[in-house]
């Protein structure tokens, strides 16, 4: 008797969840195409310059000097992304929509590192390091959401 | 002051060593922030507010690693690296640490 009650409720929710689940992968996933197509774009944009994770000045440049460069962003999944994952973590294996979620954010942490770098002038940059941290677990961690913290630094170097 | 991430200034020599110097700092998020965030949680992507914060937090970190290099009479800071790390449910704590020295221009 109780269930004929509440029947409307749990449709209700239902209803609910999955249409926050379908905003989640509509919107979601718009964004993420438009956020790969810009990381394209820059990328091919900055092709050219010399980036590299060793510590060496390259053969061929003498610096005259040489200063930090950050590049950073904390980039969450999509509701959508999330309750797969969630459900995919129970069996183990690769959580491939996740790891879109850390590509984007590796990217775009990196590229605004060279932005910063060609904006000063700098003919390279070295010494290259990636930190990636996980900084979910706000206000309301029982949703196990996730966000990623992404910093890439390095040292420019100048003529 | 210099600060670099490779253990040697570029276009300088390394005079003198100066001992470890580190700058932290922890932040607590902000409630309407989070809320906001919450939101822009649902479609996923950058949370602007939280790299601004982030950004900001970091900052005072280096400038406080800064400032105790400076109190060494030290001229530059070699090998920076960074940490972040969640200390409690929304708060994170940002910490930088590097060797401070002092640096003199290539004879050239």
């Amino acid at each position: 008797m109780d269930l004929f009650f509440d029947f409307p409720i749990i449709i209700t929710g239902l209803v609910l969840a999955v249409a926050l689940l379908f905003v989640g992968f509509i919107v979601g996933g718009i964004r993420e195409r438009h956020h790969l197509a810009d990381i394209e774009r820059r990328d091919h944009l900055h092709a050219g310059f010399p980036v590299y994770d060793i510590a060496l000045t390259p053969p061929g440049m003498q610096p005259s000097r040489g200063e930090l460069v950050l590049g950073h962003v904390v980039i969450a999944s999509d509701h959508f992304k999330e309750f797969v994952a969630r459900w995919k973590s129970r069996f183990g294996g690769e959580l491939k929509s996740f790891v879109s979620m850390v590509e984007r954010g590796k990217a775009e942490a990196r590229l605004r590192m060279i932005e910063s770098a060609r904006q000063q002038g700098a003919m390279a940059v070295i010494n290259v390091r990636f930190e990636t941290s996980e900084i979910g677990g706000g206000v309301d961690t029982r949703a196990g959401r996730s966000m990623s913290e992404v910093l890439c630094y390095g040292t420019a170097i100048f003529e | 002051m210099i600060v670099v991430n490779t253990e040697y200034v570029p276009g300088y020599d390394v005079v003198e060593l100066k001992g470890l110097v580190q700058g932290n700092t922890i932040r607590a998020k902000h409630l309407g922030r989070d809320i906001g965030a919450s939101l822009k949680n649902l479609v996923g992507g950058e949370l602007t507010a939280y790299t601004e914060l982030l950004t900001e937090s970091r900052r005072q970190a280096l400038e406080r690693m800064m400032q105790q290099a400076q109190q060494l009479g030290a001229n530059a800071v070699v090998n920076v690296r960074f940490t972040t790390s969640s200390v409690a449910a929304g708060a994170a704590e940002l910490y930088s640490y590097g060797t401070a020295v002092v640096v003199a221009p290539k004879a050239p």
